[in-house]
Parts: C-alpha cells; structure tokens; sequence
C-alpha cells in the first residue's frame, strides 16, 4: 500500500516538473539545440546520437537498480537466495560485449565526425570564403576585416549563407572564442593562431562570449555575433568605411588598456598586418615598430593599487 | 573605468564582511579549541596519543577531521558562489565582484579536490587498509605521520590568506597560465596556491609510496592478489595512479613558481616560454586524479553491496581487471580537457575515443554490482542508500562524461555549465557518496560504535534529491550556452529560474549536511547503546571484521593464514578451536618529527611567497637535519608484552 502511494507521489512529481520545465524552456533559447549555424547543427546531432546509443544501456541499469534492491530485499519472501552465485560465464559477456559494441559504434562516429568537423578545416561551398581575424583583449573582443579593411570591437557580423573563416589570437591571458547558435569553441591563445570554420543558415543575433576565465572583466567579455543577408552586409561594411575614424597601431595600442563592457565600436582598418603583428610579438619581443610587448596588466593592477 | 578601479581598490581585503566573516570564524574557533583542551588539561594526551602517534588509525582519524572542517569551508564557499550567480543572473550586482567570486571558486575547487576528496580517502585508507589485508601496520609508519603533516600544512597555507588579510588565486582551481603568471597575477594569491597544492602533493605522493608498498608487501600469508578485497585493489590501482602522475604535478607546479619568483619562461607566452605545456602536464596528473578519488569509491561500494546483500561480490576476476584497465587507460586520456586547444583531428579523435573507453570496464563493474544484489537477501542500510544513489548519479554522469570525449560536441559543452554538472556529478554522485556509504560502514570499526540509521538514511536522501535538484538545471544552462566562472549573467537569457531551482537543490544538500552532524552528535552522546561489542555489526565478510571494535593497536594479536577471499565469511562457518598462544609484538613508538618538519615546510613556503630568502633557505637546512636525525635515530619500536595482548584480547572475547 505505501509503497504504491509513494510511487504514485514520485511519478505526480515527476510530471509537474516535467510540465514545469517545458513551460519554461518553450520561451527560452537553448543555445546548443536550436542552432543557426551549419555547424553547431551537426554538433548538436552528435549529443543526441550519442545521448540516444547511451540511453540503450542506461535504462536497463536505472531499472535493475530500481528492481533488484526491492525484489531481493531481505524481508521480501519466497525470493530466491543464492549466497555462493558469482559468476556467470554468458552474463558477463553480455555486459563486456554490449558496451563494447555501443562504445564501437560512438567511436567510430567520433573518429569520423573529428575530422569532418575539425575547425581548422575550411567548408566546401558554393560562395567565396569570408576572412576574419579575432583577437581577444582585455576584456573586449577586436574583429580585424582584412579584405573589407575594417575593423570593430565586440561586435561581428557576417553574411548568411557564406563560409566564414575566424583566424584567432589573443593578446591577454588565453580565452575561448564561442558563439554557441553558430558552431562550437575554440581557445584564443598569444603567439599562436587558431581557426574557426563556421557557415550561418539563418538571419539573427547571437550571442558571442569568452568561454575560459581570462581574469577580472572575463564574464563581461560577451559581443554582438550577428548573421545578415549578402546586402545588408555590404551596405554595413561601405557605411564603415565611409564614416569611420582610422585603425592603426596607436589606436590599437589605446585599445589596449584593459577595459570592461565595452561599447561595440567600428573604425576602418589603416594597417593591414595589424593581425599577424599581433601574433608576432609574442614570439619576437624584440620587435619594434610601436607594438613592443608590455606587461599591461600588472600597470594596470599598479595603477588599481594607487587609487 | 574610474567604478572599475574603486572595485579593485575595495578588493584590498581588510574591509570586507566575508573575508572578516572567515577571519573571525577562524581565530575564535582556533582559540575556542585550544582554551578546551587547557581547561580538560589534555594537552599531554594530544600530544602523545595523537600529535606524535605513528598509528595509522590515529593518523586517519586525523585525516577525517581536517577533511571535514575543510568540507564545512568549501561547502560555505559553495554557497556563496552559487547564491551570487542566483542573483547575478536575476539583474542583481550580488554580494561578490568578479576577481572575488573567481577567488572563492578557485578556493573551492583547490579545497574540495586537495583537502577534501584527498583527506577522506588517506584518512578512510589509513583506518581499513592495513586491517583488511590482514596487517599489523603500514610499511613506513614514519612517512605515514610525515605525509599527514604535509597535508596539514597545504591547508595552512590555503587558508592563511583568511587570517593575514590578503588575496588568494582568481585563476580557476587548476592555474592555467599565462593567466596565473607573474604578469596577469602580480600578487601573492597564485603562490599561496602553488605551495598549498605542492607541498599537500608531495604529502599525497609519500603516502602513494607507502601504500603501494604495504599492500604488495604487507598482506597476510596466504592473501594472494586475486584473495585480495576488492577495496584494497582498488587502493592499489589508485596508488599506481599517484605514483606516476603526482611527480608530474610537482614538476609543474615547481616550473610555475620559478615563471613567477625568479622571472623566468617555461610558461609564459613570450621569451619562448609555453602555456600549453603547463596546461598538458597539469591534466596529464589532473585526470589520473580524479580516478585516484573514483578507484577507492568503486572498492568501498563493492564491500557494501557483497555485504549488505549478503552474497559473495559478482564477478570477481571481471572487477580486478576493470580497475587494470581503468588505472592503464587514465594516463592516455589527459587531451580530453582540452579538445579546443586546436590540435589536429587525429589527436583529438584518438584521446576521444581512449576516453570513452574508459566507459566500458566502468560499466561493467556497474553491472556486477547489480548482480551482485541479484539473488541475494538485500538490507537497505544506511551504507545501501548511498549505494543506491550512487548507481543513479554515477551512471547519469558517465552517460554525460561520454558525450564530452566526443570532440566536437565537446567544443560545444567545454568551459560549459553542462562540464560543471558532470564533474560534480561524478565527484558528488561517486566520489562524495562513496566516502560517504565507506564512512558509516565503516564507523563502528573506527570508533566502536555505530551510526544512528535513521538520521543516516535521511542525510543520504537529502544528498540524493538535493544534488539532482542543484545538478540537473545546471545540466540545462549548460545547453542553453551558459559558461563556467561567471559570476553574472544577462537576466535576458533567462538562467535565473533554473539558478534559483539549483540554489533549492544547495539548500537541500545543506539539510543532508546538517542532518549528518546531527547523526554524529546523536550517535557519539548514545555510544553506549549504539556500541558494537562483537567487532563484526553487518555480519562482514573481510579480515577488518575479525578484530574488536575499535580495533587494538596492533591489529591482529594473531596472524593466521588466509585460505580464502572471503576469508572472515567463511571462518565463521567452521570456526577454528582456539588454541591461542600470544607472542610479543613490535610496534613503531610515537615521533613529532613529522610535525616538526611540517612547521618548517609551513615556514618555508611563507618565505617563498613572501620572498624572504634567508628563511626559506634556514628551513630547508632545518628540515635537512630533521631527516638526517630521524634516519639516524635507532630506537624506534616498543614492545606490547604478550601477556598485554592476552587481556586485551580476552576482554573483547573475538576470535
Ligand atoms: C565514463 C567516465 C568518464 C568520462 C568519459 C569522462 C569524460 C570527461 C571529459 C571529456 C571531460 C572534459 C570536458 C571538458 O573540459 O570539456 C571531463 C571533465 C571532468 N571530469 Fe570526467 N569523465 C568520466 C568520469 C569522471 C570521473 C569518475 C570523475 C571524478 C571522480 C570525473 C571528473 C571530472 C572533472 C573534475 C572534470 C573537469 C575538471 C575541470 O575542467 O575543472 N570524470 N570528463
Ligand atoms: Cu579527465
């Protein structure tokens, strides 16, 4: 009797909570579920698949774990007890064997959508590949357009439709460049760049953020990653480049000061190596030309401590 | 960027109710115990049973105290962390700015992994091990109490920022640089880290040797290794683990300080320094680590299920070579961390897939469990419950841990909520319920006397529902994009309701622990009727059942040949004539030379960070000589008379 109450009580439970979260999740943006971007779309198949092939093997273990303490409880009468039994040839290569054969099966997947999905591998399409380079400051995200000769700060936009290709470095502590609706992260390092492959299929702003603790203005290091039609971004990059005040080394140089919840800001580039001096540095202190290297942050933290 | 400044001047410390909170906390509570112990007049007894005690029995109970105090610490961290982002993602400022809040969770971690975690399995091994295989002792007893030194004196060192004022790392429990470098971390905090974790870690490597040595070398005639209890199996794997991977964090940690005392350029981004060889070498011993802490778990639950269902453990040889398989497949997995660091897809694909195949020996010890309880008689214990939990947590965590060694779903949950909820949940849902179910199986065997059930079996449900409550939504945040080490979010992505829904689940985890210190409070004032006067409560199956309750000094006045793997199950079917001739029996006298060492270890440290050479350079002499003394000191053992061991034995009456 009780115990029917209390599975009565638990699947009640169950159901509200269910109810519940689908009433509020149905108004919300699950980032990593609905995808706006070639990628991310086949990253978010990847955890259902693999959740799935998991679950094959998971709900026999919750059921057992259920059932067995209860069905061979020491008070439950006429069970069957056998206190020598332990083991059994067949059942042991079942539970070897299935999971042997699930993990195959996920990892043949994985060996498989690694490559495919690698971010350093450029995406076959149809229309010419769109350059970007990102650079992570303190705290602030700075988007070089080498071909259109523009640049902004923490806010990027990219045409729908076109394979864009992020070259990524950092000129702080290492951060994670992600924007989650568009593809899946990856780190922003000095000295070193990375790369992101991403393909948006659909018109919207999404979130873009640093995903790796890169210290004191690292949560506000969010920016504006916004997906247009092949116009509209034409229109955006001529209006940039008609009304906006040049980019060079000494406005880099401004930029540099460590800053918080920046504003987004557009200028035209005056520079075009600007990026690959950027990732230079690091490996070439001794280069001149304006971009020495600095130790910034501790100027900073001096100047914190002054006050 | 003028409000920015004022929020770092603020962050000096010396004014902020939190860090005065703990200051306070910390001293009374220090002074609160020291004017007990002199109004009781027991300082003699600290020092001589206690402080000095080679006794493995003493050591782990002392190892069981700091782990706890320290479980209150981070727990109270927790707290706060997860209260400001409750607020933080509802609009408000909350009580923590950024560099404070990444204070708190890098304490956390640092807390809860090193002092924690470490604490209650050293302490747990300390007090069952030896008896379990069957011996008077551990091979070095000396380094046993030195190793226990050290890792008190990690946790001086992590919470002296608390006394001294001051700041401690804002870098995330493992440090990456060039973030914890001398240029983005200029002040002390890092290096109260470092020395923290590296003179703890060396702590944690002696212990490895030494029990490594004692369960190869030290195990009663007739164990052979496939006679062993799989909980000293699992001790064995886990001790490999420490063994090859803790050196590894020494070296890394070493290199990191030398970057920030002396300037120079093993990690740093320029100079031809490499962050990314720190970030491999930290996880190439981060990620053995946390089997370290999983391995004994899985050994605790396979005594308690064998136990409790009252039938030999299922699949014995299967369970012995799942923990081989997962020892060997824990050092090639380390890359997992960090898929997004740009390597090739080749690399990536192969430590993907070594990592989920860890999965496989896991799940196959999940399903011996099972069966173990399949057909047999089942008692829902106390020790059961956590059982039971821990089924459903752990297998939900290695379903989620799976979907992260895939990389490129990976790149989309890395650095993520989703990342969070599976550590905790295998930390929590394994590691902390393992420790957990061990302690109250266990308790008696320590102390004499057993638990209070009903108060246990409640503190277990509170832990079960309250951490699915506090995880589950963190899970969810996680999908919806939400990132780890925030400490505010939009109030436009809508994560308060979910937030505020896992705070309920802290909250209810907090009732678990309140009900725990209820238990134990009940249990020790009603010892008497709670007393375990046979030695053997659950009606066990293994050698530490065949001593009294607590067990004697030395362990067995005896050492009979073991014949089986059950051994102490199936002596108590043909129970042997008892013919008993007691011989005289060695055992290591007490020496506060580990104590001593440790002091000056403490000293040491503080004169690295706070950059006073001629000190640093007087301990190392100091704790030179300590060692030599020690090595050159011959008088070491004391005798218990055999006629001793004949009353004791006699007044217990066991077998
Ligand atoms: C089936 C077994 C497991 C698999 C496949 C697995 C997989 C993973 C992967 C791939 C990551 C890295 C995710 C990322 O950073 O993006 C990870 C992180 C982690 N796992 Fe597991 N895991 C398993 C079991 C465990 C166990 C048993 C524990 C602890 C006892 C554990 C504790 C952790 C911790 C602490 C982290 C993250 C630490 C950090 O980044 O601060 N995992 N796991
Ligand atoms: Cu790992």
């Amino acid at each position: 009797m009780w115990s029917k109450i209390r599975v009565g009580m638990v699947a009640i439970l169950i159901g509200l909570i269910a109810i519940v979260s689908y009433r509020y999740l149905s108004g919300q943006t699950i980032a990593l579920l609905q995808p706006k971007g070639l990628i991310a779309e086949k990253e978010r198949d990847l955890i259902y698949l693999a959740t799935v092939l998991m679950l094959i093997v998971v709900i026999p273990v919750f059921f057992m774990a259920f059932w067995f303490p209860k069905r061979y409880n020491e008070n439950s009468k006429n069970a069957e007890y056998l206190p020598d039994w332990d083991s059994n040839k067949a059942l042991e290569a079942i539970w070897w064997g299935v999971p042997i054969a699930i993990i195959g099966v996920i990892a043949i997947v994985t060996w498989k959508s690694t490559h495919e999905l690698d971010p350093f591998k450029p995406l076959a399409a149809a229309n010419r590949q769109q350059r970007i380079q990102v650079v992570a400051m303190e705290w602030k995200w700075l988007f070089i357009y080498p071909d259109e000769g523009i640049v902004t700060v923490n806010h990027v936009l990219v045409p729908k439709d076109v394979p864009v290709s992020f070259e990524i470095t950092s000129d702080a502590p290492m951060n994670s460049f992600w924007i989650p609706q568009l593809s899946g992260q990856i780190y922003a390092m000095s000295g070193m760049s990375t790369k992101l492959h991403v393909l948006a299929n659909s018109t919207g702003k999404y979130e873009g953020l640093s995903a790796n603790i890169s210290g004191y203005g690292f949560s506000d290091m969010r920016f504006i990653a916004e997906v247009v039609d092949k116009n509209s971004y034409n229109d955006w990059v001529n209006n940039i480049n008609i009304s906006s005040s040049k980019f060079g080394e000494n406005e880099y140089q401004q930029l540099s000061i460590p800053s918080v919840a920046n504003t987004p800001q557009y200028f035209s580039l005056s520079q075009n190596d600007l990026y690959s001096r950027i990732v230079a540095k690091y490996n070439d202190p001794t280069m001149i030309d304006g971009l020495k290297l600095q130790l910034r942050s501790s100027n900073f933290h001096n100047h914190a401590e002054d006050k | 960027m003028l409000g920015l400044l004022t929020n770092f001047a603020h962050l000096s410390g010396k004014t902020d109710p939190v860090i005065l909170g703990a200051q306070i906390a910390l001293i009374g509570g220090i002074i609160a115990v020291a004017l007990v112990i002199t109004i009781l007049g027991r300082w003699r007894w600290l020092w001589y049973e206690w402080l000095t005690s080679l006794n493995p029995k003493r050591i782990g109970v002392m190892y069981l105290i700091v782990a706890f105090l320290m479980l209150l610490r981070g727990a109270v961290d927790a707290f706060m962390l997860r209260l400001q982002q409750t607020i933080g993602s509802g609009g408000g400022e909350g009580f923590l700015d950024a560099n404070h809040f990444q204070q708190v969770f890098t304490a956390h971690g640092t807390l809860m992994i090193f002092f924690v975690a470490m604490g209650l399995m050293f302490g747990i091994i300390n007090l069952i091990l030896p008896l379990q295989i069957g011996s008077r002792d551990v091979a070095f007893p000396f380094l046993n109490s030195l190793s226990f030194w050290l890792y008190l004196v990690g946790v001086g060192i992590i919470n002296t920022h608390l006394i001294v004022g001051g700041e401690f790392a804002a870098t995330g429990w493992l440090a990456y640089p060039p973030l914890s470098g001398i240029e983005y971390s200029p002040g002390p905090g890092v290096d109260y880290w470092i020395w923290s974790v590296q003179i703890a870690g060396i702590g944690s490597l002696l212990s490895g040797v030494n029990f490594f040595t004692t369960i190869l070398k030290l195990r009663r005639k007739g164990m052979t290794l496939m006679r062993m209890p799989i909980f000293a199996w699992s001790v064995l794997g886990s001790m490999t683990l420490v063994l090859f991977t803790f050196p590894i964090l020494t070296v890394a940690l070493a290199l990191l300080a030398l970057d920030r005392t002396f300037a120079m350029h093993f990690f740093t981004s320029s100079f031809g320094g490499n962050p990314m060889m720190y970030i491999n070498l930290i996880w190439a011993w981060g990620h053995p680590e946390v089997y370290i802490l999983i391995l004994p778990a899985f050994g605790i639950f396979s005594e308690i299920v064998a136990t409790f269902s009252k039938k030999r453990l299922f699949g014995y040889t299967s369970m012995v070579w799942a923990i081989i398989a997962i020892t060997f497949l824990s050092y090639i997995v380390w890359l997992h961390h960090f898929f997004t660091m740009g390597a090739g897809a080749n690399v990536n694909a192969f430590f993907g897939i070594a990592t989920m195949v860890i999965a496989i020996p896991t799940g196959v010890k999940v399903f011996n469990w099972l069966f173990t309880m399949y057909k047999g008689r089942v008692r829902m214990s106390q020790s059961m419950i956590w059982f039971i939990g821990f089924l459903f947590t752990f297998t939900l965590g290695g379903m989620t841990g799976v979907i992260l060694s895939i990389p490129p779903a990976d790149f989309q949950l890395h650095n993520s909520l989703f990342l969070v909820a599976h550590f905790h949940n295998m930390v929590i849902g394994g590691v902390v319920f393992g420790y957990m179910a061990g302690l109250t199986y266990w308790f008696p065997k320590m102390f004499g006397f057993k638990l209070h059930e009903g108060l246990g079996k409640a503190a277990a449900w509170s832990w079960i529902i309250g951490f699915l409550v506090a995880f589950i939504p963190i899970y969810m945040l996680g999908l919806m994009g939400g990132t780890r080490r925030f400490e505010k979010f939009d109030p436009s992505l809508g994560y308060h309701p979910l937030f505020v829904v896992a705070g309920i689940g802290v909250v209810i985890i907090g009732i678990g622990v309140v009900l725990q210190v209820t238990q134990l409070i009940y249990s020790i004032l009603n010892n008497k009727k709670l007393a375990d006067k046979t030695g053997d409560p659950w009606d066990g199956r293994t050698l530490e059942w065949s001593v009294s309750s607590p067990a004697p000094e030395y362990n067995f006045a005896r050492l009979d040949e073991v014949n089986y793997r059950d051994e102490y199950w199936e002596r108590k079917k043909t129970p042997a004539a008892d013919l008993v001739k007691y011989k005289d029996i060695e055992i290591p006298k007490g020496s506060p030379i580990g104590m001593f060492i440790g002091i000056f270890a403490y000293l040491f440290a503080m004169a690295v960070i706070w950059h006073i050479a001629w000190i640093a350079a007087l301990s190392i002499v100091i704790i030179s000589a300590f060692v030599v003394a020690r090595l050159n000191d011959d008088d070491i053992v004391k005798t218990i008379k055999a006629s001793q061991i004949e009353k004791i034995e006699s007044s217990y009456g066991g077998m």
